[in-house]
């Protein structure tokens, strides 16, 4: 048939693409924008720079620093993933996107490199106000290797939030996402370090990827030994993250009403 | 060449059934209009071929393979609803991001000429009137060369003038070769665009024809009268229908030669006469009309 030799553009173009505009429509309401930047620093604002015991010792503070962009990250990523998807699944815009000629895969890698883009700048200003403010610190070098692996570290929440997004409607989503923020929080030792944590808690930590984030991102910037469950646990989480949000994108329909 | 077709296809949603056992195609080169009330079933027979639903059971096909296939709408174009448009969003920004996934596409200077786009290429969608954002709504459907466009609806809420320009629009695209399927709640516009039209009522197809036979086939005729006895002139024989408007009578009637003969020789009072034949309006009411009383003569056998 005819038809089927109507050329067509690749997955990676489409994929920039979706990022693109997706990107121009975010920064076009630049409020929306700032909350996202500003409030990690202000995180470690408040809960990090007051504590002096933990923001003069330099090896506290860093780990503080750590967990505390991992936080961040983690929290954009459920927040933006979940709500912005699930918001735009309300608007007709977003049908009329899915009749274009763009598969899964693009929509949901776009919607990764444009919000993960504006994540990962919101870590500027929690490296700043913890190098200014606390006695953290670690060669540029180090801070970069950091940031990189705080980048990878974060897909799987940019995909659970993305499956969260795609499974649930708008109000729906704000509930669930904010209890599966805390719990990865707390229970991943972002709030409070794991050597705190009760002999159970902790081998229940090791199974989230807040926890083996965290792990990733210190290993990064301070060295020393990778446990193996750290790496194969984010590999886990990222390849289950995907696939459940692809089947999601994939299996929703818009939003129905009975 | 059939570009489109819908293979005993049903869609429920719960316990409703939104399109009921379907089988249609739809031919290269061909303007089809899509017609029925609210709720019969058009935007949902529209997004099983646009890869939004799947059908409950039967199968819909699009350019050979199945539409929830994205390669498969490669060659399909299709309109937002206008309160779809990301308002942030310039008309020049909007037009790029949909025509950058098609490897073919019509150059945005050359499309914003033909839908009268130029001027607003810098503007944000939000700040578009009703008006322009259909024109930018159904520019949006051609801008990646389709070979089947799909329009829902494409000049609702337009004035007489908009709408006249648009359609002169969509005529020279299907004179350029695309196929184009149109839903639309006036009449008066699948009359003006369409030769093949689809009539749907709760989920079914009741008519599909070229519009001229679905006219003929329902064979009325509309005269309008004034008369002190109305009530009277209602019992003459082939009175399908009788309406007041404002203070003249309307009467639907099978065979309009015979009943301006019939009145006469009754020797009735009458006025201001006027005959013509029905329009697709019309030709519809009394189809969907008699979908209806089928229907319910239907479920009278059943439950008896």
């Amino acid at each position: 048939m005819t038809t089927s030799t109507v050329p067509r553009v690749s997955t990676a173009r489409l994929t920039l693409l979706h990022a693109k505009y997706g990107l121009i429509e975010t920064l076009r309401v630049p409020i929306a924008v700032i909350g996202t930047l500003v409030f990690p620093a202000l995180a470690l604002l408040f809960f990090v720079v007051p504590q002096r015991a933990v923001a003069d010792n330099p090896e506290f503070a860093t780990a503080a620093v750590i967990s505390l962009s991992v936080f961040a990250v983690m929290s954009n990523a459920l927040f933006s993933f979940g709500l912005t998807i699930s918001e735009n699944r309300q608007n007709p815009w977003d049908p009329y996107l899915r009749t274009l000629p763009a598969p899964g895969t693009a929509r949901v890698l776009a919607q990764i490199v444009s919000t993960g883009t504006l994540g990962l700048i919101a870590i500027i200003p929690v490296i700043a106000v913890g190098g200014l403010l606390t006695a953290a610190e670690a060669p540029p070098a180090r801070i970069l290797t950091g940031v990189l692996a705080l980048a990878v570290a974060s897909l799987p929440f940019m995909l659970i939030g993305s499956a969260i997004g795609y499974a649930l409607p708008f109000k729906a989503a704000i509930a669930v996402v904010q209890i599966v923020m805390f719990s990865l929080a707390f229970i991943g030792g972002l709030f409070l370090p794991p050597i705190l944590f009760a002999p159970w808690l902790d081998t229940v930590s090791k199974f989230t990827p807040s926890r083996q984030a965290r792990e990733f991102v210190i290993w990064a910037v301070e060295g020393g030994t990778l446990e193996w469950w750290v790496w194969a646990g984010l590999l886990f989480w990222t390849v289950t993250s995907f696939a459940l949000a692809l089947l999601l994108f994939r299996r929703d329909q818009g939003r129905r009403f009975r | 060449m059939t570009l489109a077709s819908f293979d005993h296809v049903t869609r429920r949603y719960g316990d409703v059934v939104a399109v009921d056992d379907i089988t249609l195609a739809i031919e290269a080169g061909t303007l089809v209009g899509l017609l029925g009330p609210n709720g019969a079933g058009k935007t949902t027979l529209l997004s099983l071929l646009q890869g939004l639903r799947r059908p409950t059971s039967g199968a819909v096909t699009l350019f050979g393979g199945n539409p929830l296939d994205a390669g498969r709408r490669a060659a399909l174009g299709t309109t937002p609803q206008e309160t779809a448009l990301p308002e942030t969003l310039r008309v020049g920004e909007v037009v790029d991001y949909v025509g950058g996934h098609f490897a073919d596409r019509v150059p945005t200077a050359e499309l914003a000429d033909e839908f009268g786009l130029t001027d607003l290429l810098r503007r944000q969608c939000g700040a578009l009137s009703g008006g322009q954002k259909r024109r930018l709504a159904v520019a949006l459907a051609f801008v990646g060369r389709p070979q089947l466009v799909l329009l829902d609806e494409p000049t609702t809420g337009l004035d007489v003038d908009a709408r006249r320009t648009l359609w002169a629009a969509i005529r020279r695209q299907h004179d350029a070769g695309a196929t184009v399927v149109v839903t639309s709640h006036y009449l008066e516009e699948i009359e003006a665009l369409a030769r093949r039209v689809i009539v749907m009522g709760e989920g079914s197809v009741i008519a599909d024809d070229t519009v001229a036979r679905v006219v003929a086939r329902v064979g009325v005729g509309r005269v309008q009268l004034v008369s002190d006895e109305p009530d009277r002139i209602e019992r003459l024989p082939g009175v399908v229908r009788y309406e007041r408007d404002h203070d003249r009578d309307v009467l639907t009637v099978t065979d309009a030669d015979a009943f301006v003969r019939e009145l006469v020789r009754s020797g009735l009072d009458f006025r201001d006469l006027t005959v013509r034949g029905a329009t697709l309006e019309e030709a519809f009411l009394a189809l969907t009309d008699q979908a209806r009383a089928t229907d319910r003569a239907r479920t009278t056998e059943d439950a008896a």
